[in-house]
């Protein structure tokens, strides 16, 4: 199949786009190409190329094409593999949860504070349990902010406390308390092993059992939080990438706003 | 080496000695304390090991034995000399002792300081002599195999099973890894002990025991003699147990360590106090122990902005160089870090990239650099990722950095794939083989952008410097200067383990190990 630059298979399927039965589109309407790559745990032989395309067969490519091989140690081999997916998906039947809120700028959010609050909100972010990056909350917290968008700190209906990494749910609850947050920001950036959701669970948890939930809005981040996962794990709110200050801030608020916090 | 920046040497000069007076005047402070941490180094260093039925270390067993009965500031090396004087029990028998709580160190009969010393004596010249054991070893294999030019390749493992690990590193040194890093388990630094045994559970990284670090010798050095070259291996002396670890990693050979004066000040919030006190200690054994250390100066990118605060990175730079200075430590092991980590959409990000990685090498022209790869502005994005990489590879080999911590596409995703290590390196080796020689072809306009972004780095860390020897470290810290992070001098963690010395006090190993670096 890998017989140079120009593809000359018939191509007859149909090239119509049919929403019902999406699949992932290569050069050509429907063709289902993907590219993928992986390693196994054998030598680089032709057994090892068989084996690679019957695995990629198996997840439902037809005409897997094993573009490249190379041996990264005597019995492992990297592979990189073309192929049509053969699946297709209902993209009309599709829901999901996604924040309504259109993001408002910074200085709309103190404009909007301002008139449907009337007081300063008071913000409490932290990467919480063991991990120890602080990246995801200070791109959302620090006054400087990430990627052109002022960080919670700068604005000005905000009181914002950042309290860094490793720090334990119950502290950071206590922390809550003492300062009357109104709004608690979690962010998670290790998520080996799931600790990520043992730990976001763990602080729900501890928040309904000591009467907190219900008053407070609650989000977490991270590279790998969804808003999905994060209703799941009873939280208001989860921002992933791409998600900056000025998105939590407005979904916060309005959050509040929705339910009387006040 | 001629400078293609037209550095100011002067200014060089002024930032050098604002740092050293920094340095010498905290050096004070530090000769007039010890932390539990440098105690329970000394006691692995006189041969305590192992854990007690409960799974407490042993070294932990005796110094908080000593902080219960409040003679810690008498030193663990006074305290047990005198009981091995009294006793005739070698250290780890005493440990044991006072574990089964048959033997209270305060309770014994005092004894004359020559007596002391001359029971600690054979004790601590078997643990110096098998630490020079390992610096010979070290130095056979690389006379064997011979030196590395050019930039080492540094990659980390970090699957939370040693076992898991050893597999993964001698892929990655097939490959052509000169350097292994095991990544720590996240939490580790914050653990005021050090685990036992080997372990196979671990989030994003690996325990640092001994025992880990001596199966990942062993395999490494197994690798080595398959591939004719010593593969360097490298962990992370950071975190509340510095000392300790760098006794471990000079027991067991290990070759780099991570060791910041004020990484863990800042991005771990442990006191500054204790902080400085045990990265001292480590570094007089990083340097007895002919370790390679890395600073963290990187790490200030990934918070602060690597444009506008590239000047800290510098100035911290000086203060490491001078801290390690103070413990003796030789140029050719500061492993000073910095990183490549600006925006790429700022335009002409590269040139100012190159520029500070030009600036650092001509300012600290014996240190091997360590340089790390972007992480902030990796986005999942693999294929661009892998672009930015070969933009780092590239300032690499052109600057003549040393340690080259290679930038993984998958940053940002998930701990490496071992696919993904064998692409970094084929990334990383095209260029330095087609541009080897291509930094000695060209030189910087004057009064062009590289040239002026180097210059106004300097005098901006040179300005710096001579503030912060106004205020004094332990005030610039509570100022926020670094990483935009404050710290107060009596928060964090692990204050209560920092005690001023009694007049008695000695550490027999500092005393040892600063006498052969002066012969």
């Amino acid at each position: 199949m890998s017989s140079g630059l120009y593809d000359m298979s018939a191509k007859d399927f149909d090239k119509t786009l049919d929403l019902t039965m999406l699949k992932p589109y290569g050069d050509t309407m429907n063709d289902g190409k993907v590219q993928l790559s992986f390693t196994l745990p054998v030598p680089n032989d032709d057994r090892g190329m068989e084996a690679a395309r019957l695995i990629s067969r198996q997840m439902g490519l037809s005409e897997p094409n094993v573009a490249y091989a190379r041996a990264l140690d005597k019995e492992f081999t990297f592979y990189v593999v073309y192929g049509s997916c053969t699946h297709s998906v209902d993209y009309t039947k599709i829901k999901i949860h996604a924040i309504e809120d259109k993001a408002m700028e910074m200085d709309e959010v103190d404009e909007y504070i301002r008139e449907h609050i009337g007081r300063k909100i008071v913000v409490i972010g932290a990467s919480t349990g063991t991990d120890a990056h602080t990246v995801g909350i200070d791109a959302i917290m620090n006054r400087k902010g990430f990627a052109g968008h002022y960080g919670l700190e700068r604005y000005e209906m905000i009181e914002a406390y950042n309290l860094g990494s490793q720090v334990p749910n119950e502290e950071f609850l206590a922390k809550a308390r003492e300062v009357n947050a109104d709004v608690l920001l979690v962010s998670q950036t290790v998520t080996q092993k799931n600790i990520h959701i043992q730990n976001l669970t763990e602080l729900i948890e501890l928040a309904e059992a000591e009467g907190m939930r219900a008053n407070h809005v609650m989000c977490c981040g991270g590279a790998r939080i969804t808003h999905e996962l994060a209703k799941e794990l009873g939280f208001d709110a989860g921002f992933g990438p791409g998600k900056f200050a000025n998105d939590v801030a407005t979904f916060c608020v309005k959050e509040m706003v929705r339910r009387g916090i006040k | 080496m001629k400078s293609k920046l037209g550095l100011d040497r002067a200014l060089v000069d002024r930032a050098r000695t604002s740092a050293a007076k920094v340095a010498e005047d905290t050096q004070r402070f530090i000769d007039c304390h010890t932390t539990v941490a440098v105690e329970r180094t000394v006691c692995r260093l006189l041969g305590i090991d192992g854990v007690n039925e409960v799974g407490v270390p042993l070294p932990n067993v005796v110094v908080d034995h000593l902080c219960d009965k409040d003679v810690l500031d008498d030193g663990a090396a006074y305290r047990i000399g005198a009981a091995m004087a009294e006793l005739g029990l070698s250290p780890q028998e005493i440990a044991e002792g006072i574990d089964r709580g048959e033997i209270d160190l305060a309770a014994l009969p005092g004894k004359r300081e020559e007596e002391i010393r001359a029971a600690l004596a054979p004790v601590v010249e078997a643990s110096l002599a098998r630490i020079r054991g390992n610096v010979a070893k070290r130095q056979d294999y690389l006379e064997k195999f011979g030196e590395k030019d050019g930039p080492y390749i540094y990659l980390i493992v970090a699957t939370g099973n040693i076992y898991e690990d050893i597999t993964q590193a001698k892929a990655a040194a097939k490959q052509g890894a000169d350097i292994i890093a095991v990544i720590r388990t996240t939490g580790q630094s914050l653990l005021d002990f050090v685990p036992y045994g080997a372990t196979t559970e671990g989030f994003g990284g690996t325990y640092a025991t001994q025992e880990n670090f001596r199966l990942m010798r062993a395999a490494l050095d197994e690798v080595g003699e398959e591939q004719h070259r010593y593969i360097r291996l490298c962990n992370y002396c950071s975190g509340l147990c510095m000392p300790e670890i760098a006794a471990m990693g000079a027991l067991e050979r290990l070759d780099v360590m991570l060791n910041d004066a004020l990484y863990g000040i800042l991005f771990r919030d442990i006191n500054m106090q204790r902080t400085i006190i045990d990265q001292y200690f480590s570094r007089v054994i990083n340097s007895f122990a002919g370790v390679i250390i890395n600073t963290g100066e990187d790490n200030y990118l990934t918070t602060a902005d690597a444009y506008e605060e590239a000047h800290t990175v510098l100035a911290s730079q000086f203060l490491n160089e001078a801290f390690a200075k103070c413990a003796g430590l030789p140029e050719e092991q500061m492993g000073l870090g910095h990183a490549f980590e600006m925006d790429p959409d700022l335009p002409n990000a590269f040139l100012y990239e190159l520029a500070q990685a030009q600036m650092a090498r001509e300012i600290f022209p014996n240190a091997p650099l360590k340089y790390m790869p972007p992480t902030k502005f990796m986005t999942g994005n693999i294929f661009r990722g892998h672009v930015q990489d070969a933009l780092f590879n590239m300032v690499t080999i052109l600057t003549g950095q040393k340690i080259h911590l290679l930038g993984m596409m998958t940053e940002a995703i998930h701990t490496p794939f071992m696919s993904d290590r064998a692409l970094a390196i084929e990334n990383a080796q095209y260029i330095f083989r087609t541009m080897q020689d291509f930094g000695s072809e060209i030189e910087f306009k004057e009064g062009g952008i590289i040239r002026s972004r180097a210059a106004e780095v300097l005098q901006k860390a040179a300005d710096l410097l001579g503030e912060i020897e106004q205020m004094g470290l332990f005030a610039t810290l509570e100022k926020g200067v670094f990483a935009d992070i404050k710290r107060p001098i009596d928060g964090g963690k692990g204050l209560e383990g920092v005690v001023r010395k009694a007049d008695g006090y000695f550490n027999p190993f500092i005393e040892e190990m600063r006498k052969e670096e002066k012969a």
